[in-house]
């Protein structure tokens, strides 16, 4: 309740603020003069309102996130209302992350043949192909897999309970919605989201070595040998990391867009859709910083860097 | 007559504390106002039946009673505790001593009806599967459904059967304050009565109080021993009370406030009017009434005298 009075008090300050503003610009002074003040003030009004939602939406998410965490702790989790959430989660995603990382493998080989052909060194394929997809396009495409999968319908399911009046029984029965219904998506995503990477990584190592091998005829010894001396574990266990983020990311924001979801089929729509976008958006904003966190992890305890492909 | 004049049901439980107090309260959403200064105390074992039109704030103030929507003004007190001083774990097992029918029903579409109503016995019970299924099976036969339906999930459930098994739910816990968010809306008349009786059942079990909001004045005639009638905010002045009616069901039938009777007999008075304008040409300011059962301003400051 507290993140409502906060985004009240704030909407009501951004209210304000405008109003004043207006009324500063208002009087009857010159009118091209009072013009411009007004689509001056109007925009400072539209300026300063956009930030205090926006402090207020990140502040929410805040909120809500320390909950779900404090209820993750608080009670033991039970087992009835984690497992069908972690089918859902986990097991229904395998098909759809393995036919996507498969893909992905033998599209990087068939972008990078061309160049690497051209230098000679197409039996370095089998590192550039299998760095990129355990370090950056495996956790990356398996979070957004789950994100569009299982995130936007947590948000649609979630949404769809706020507007009939689902999250309220729960409420008024006695039992916390967060404990009930965020928890175990969260820990869904959180636990499985690792092992979706490593099939994502997996199958796209595979498309990636068939293309390589089947069709563009590398020898399998070379492609192996170059990439079993590039790929170290430190990489695999990078993505692996990173993933953890993701599926976090994916639960605590989807389920923040189902529970705030705003009633009619307009807004569960909504919800799912902004549960996908918002996901994905922070999926590639936390990419970005974990990976410079994580190269300067690396880099300190291996100041030669990494071994070079050429 | 003054509309205000006590319930029969309160003046005999006058040495009794009320279960429930409202005072003061006021709940605004952002800029809205949507409740004004509502006070009204609840005694033991009567029913409450809130009338008015959609918008008028029913459903929130019902929702306020059980602390679902926190008010921005003034407070609920159940036996004599406040509800905004409690933490939500407090809240959470004062919630076990109500009973909250939604307007919906609100089962859980992924559960079956059994598990839906054993869920609030589950969750705050130490009782065995087998005594839980036992309750479970009585209060289906109490609320009139074969026992069929408990293993069938919501959605294969007509309207009339998702209300009665919601109504299961909510008495699994043996409430002692039932509220009703507009039990009979949506459903044919002869299902309307069927929950009207279930209602006068439920007000039959030792010390139950409830709470009825709904604007089928059938309902109202027949559960309600005490009836209070919320208008909404925007057609009053900022001087008058929120509450226009407060009596028995005898007392509303003889109200001569022309709010409370437009509402009892059903009159668009210049209802469409004010609506069409309001779209168009709201720079006008509010259209006066041009027909006969209008309520026009006057009249309704001359019975606010009354009302007060």
């Amino acid at each position: 309740m507290a993140d409502t009075t906060g985004r009240v008090w704030c909407a009501s300050t951004a209210h304000a603020l405008s109003d004043t503003l207006a009324m500063a610009s208002s009087p009857a002074t010159a009118a091209p003069q009072s013009a411009v003040n007004g689509w001056l003030a109007g925009m400072v009004a539209n300026l300063g309102s956009f930030a205090m939602s926006s402090v207020a939406g990140i502040g929410d998410v805040a909120i809500f996130t320390l909950q779900t965490f404090g209820w993750m702790f608080a009670r033991r989790q039970r087992r009835d209302v984690l497992l069908p959430s972690f089918y859902q989660i986990g097991v229904m995603s395998l098909p759809v992350v393995a036919l996507t990382g498969l893909f992905i493998g033998m599209v990087l080989a068939v972008q990078s043949y061309a160049q690497f052909k051209a230098l000679g060194l197409e039996t370095r394929l089998g590192s550039v192909i299998n760095l990129s997809l355990v370090r950056e396009l495996g956790p990356v495409l398996a979070a957004t897999m789950l994100a569009g999968r299982v995130g936007s319908a947590m948000a649609a399911e979630l949404g769809t309970m706020r507007v009939t009046e689902q999250i309220d029984a729960l409420e008024s029965m006695g039992a916390n919605p967060i404990y009930y219904l965020v928890v175990p998506r969260f820990l869904g995503c959180l636990v499985l989201i690792p092992s979706l990477t490593v099939m994502a990584d997996f199958m796209g190592v595979l498309g990636g070595y068939l293309y390589s091998h089947v069709l563009l005829g590398i020898d399998y010894h070379h492609y192996w040998e170059n990439s079993r001396a590039y790929v170290d574990a430190f990489d695999f266990l990078m993505g692996i990391f990173k993933s953890f983020f993701f599926g976090a990311a994916i639960a605590l924001v989807s389920c923040h867009h189902g529970f705030h979801c705003t009633p009619g089929a307009e807004g569960v729509g909504r919800a799912a859709t902004n549960a996908f976008v918002h996901s994905f958006v922070l999926i590639l904003v936390l990419d970005l910083f974990l990976g410079i966190g994580l190269n300067n992890f690396h880099d300190f305890f291996r100041p030669e860097g990494p071994r070079k492909l050429l | 007559m003054p509309a205000t004049a006590p319930a029969t049901s309160r003046a005999n439980a006058e040495s009794d504390p009320p279960v429930l107090r409202v005072d003061g309260l006021g709940v605004r959403f952002g800029s809205q106002q949507v409740l004004r200064d509502i006070s009204l105390d609840l005694d033991a074992g009567q029913t409450l039946v809130v009338l008015g039109e959609s918008g008028c704030g029913k459903t929130v103030l019902l929702k306020t009673m059980i602390g679902l929507v926190r008010p921005t003004a003034g407070d609920v007190a159940f036996e004599g505790r406040s509800l905004s001083r409690m933490n939500d774990r407090q809240l959470a097992h004062l919630r076990t001593k109500y009973g909250f029918v939604f307007q919906g029903a609100a089962l859980f579409d992924s559960y079956t009806i059994a598990d839906n109503i054993a869920f609030p016995l589950r969750e705050h019970t130490r009782l065995s599967e087998h005594e839980i299924a036992e309750i479970v099976g009585t209060l289906v036969d109490e609320v009139g459904l074969p026992r069929t339906v408990l293993l069938k999930k919501p959605v294969q459930l007509s309207g009339g059967m998702r209300k009665r098994a919601g109504l299961a739910r909510a008495l699994a816990l043996d409430p002692q304050l039932v509220l009703y968010d507009e039990p009979t809306t949506g459903l044919d008349p002869i299902m309307t009565d069927v929950i009207n009786e279930l209602i006068l059942r439920v007000r039959e079990r030792p010390r139950v109080t409830s709470v009825v909001v709904t604007h089928d004045m059938s309902t109202a005639r027949k559960v309600a021993d005490r009836i209070i009638m919320l208008y909404p905010l925007f057609r009053l002045r900022p001087d008058e009370p929120q509450i226009v009616f407060d009596g028995t069901p005898a007392d509303l039938d003889r109200s001569r406030d022309p709010r409370v009777r437009q509402f009892i007999e059903g009159r668009a008075g210049n209802r469409l009017t004010e609506l069409l304008e309001e779209q168009g040409l709201t720079e006008r300011g509010r259209p006066t009434a041009t027909d006969g059962g209008a309520v026009t301003d006057d009249e309704t400051t001359d019975d606010e005298e009354e009302t007060t």
